[in-house]
């Protein structure tokens, strides 16, 4: 990969990741989080969710992906932030749930790019804030 | 209950973390990260790093770590199950790569009560054992009231 040039405006593809419970064991794994929310449904509801969620922090992760890709080089960003809005929720399905990531180029100048990040699962918006600036050629 | 605003400015080391090159693989295969330079010790070479490179999100990991066992300190008396994550940042120096040995050192910032709900910020310095700095790390923490 090698780093895209970007301008101020414009509007990069969705990028869209499904979720699954697989996917969620496997970042508690990975990351150390085994906060029981992100695995069992009796723990979840049992603290007023609707039932197992995703780590806020596997969505943050994801829409990292989706920078790197926009970026055209996985080692792009220099800052990025989000808030955590609405949790995603996760189905025990075979299908779970999916992300979809889509991202505007608020400036471009000193030779990095900010880009304006939405995050949706379910019709709704799951991230706020979300900014990730990047290096540019 | 309002945290304890004593804390304010209290600073907290963590003992040194060792990036592995194969916990790197493995986070990045967690987060779908397949691009060769998570994964592959000669193409994050030839991009001019001394091993494979962690995706962003890899420090939380270890600011995570150093993180809970503050918040999970017994003098505090916060609920687990009330703790939910509400903002994440992080500021990069260079990316981590396998092989950096890195201290946390983390700093309370703020701790304010509004709304029945507690909220916690904190900056968590990241630097190699040598001192090099590496990145900043932001994190808001939102403990629920008994109401909320």
């Amino acid at each position: 990969m090698s780093l895209v040039s970007l301008e101020q405006g414009q509007v990069l593809p969705e990028q869209v990741f499904r979720v699954t419970r697989a996917d969620l064991v496997r970042y508690a794994g990975a990351s150390g989080d085994f906060n029981q929310i992100h695995w069992s449904d009796r723990i979840a509801t049992s603290v007023g969710l609707p039932g197992v969620i995703a780590h806020g922090m596997y969505t943050m992760a994801l829409a990292g992906q989706a920078v790197a890709v926009w970026a055209g080089a996985a080692d792009a960003v220099v800052d990025f932030g989000v808030r955590f809005t609405r949790p995603v929720q996760v189905p025990d399905t075979d299908e779970g749930t999916s992300v979809s990531f889509t991202a505007v180029v608020k400036s471009v100048e000193d030779g990095f790019a900010i880009l304006d990040l939405t995050a949706v699962c379910g019709g709704e918006k799951v991230l706020a804030q979300a900014r990730a600036k990047i290096k540019q050629v | 209950m309002p945290l304890d605003q004593s804390y304010i400015g209290r600073t907290y080391p963590f003992p040194p973390y060792l990036v592995g090159r194969e916990k790197i693989r493995e986070f990045a295969t967690a987060v779908g990260a397949v691009d060769p330079l998570h994964h592959d010790v000669e193409a994050a070479k030839a991009a001019g790093y001394p091993d494979v490179v962690a995706p962003p999100t890899f420090p939380i990991i270890f600011t995570m770590a150093a993180l809970w066992e503050i918040v999970f300190d017994p003098e505090w008396g916060i609920d687990y199950g009330r703790v939910v994550h509400g903002d994440q940042r992080f500021v990069y120096e260079r990316p981590v790569v396998a092989g950096d040995e890195l201290v946390v050192v983390t700093y309370i910032e703020e701790i304010m009560f509004r709304s029945g709900n507690d909220f916690l910020n904190t900056r968590q310095e990241v630097r190699t054992t040598g001192g090099e700095p590496v990145a900043t790390v932001f994190h808001k923490t939102v403990v629920r009231g008994d109401n909320a």
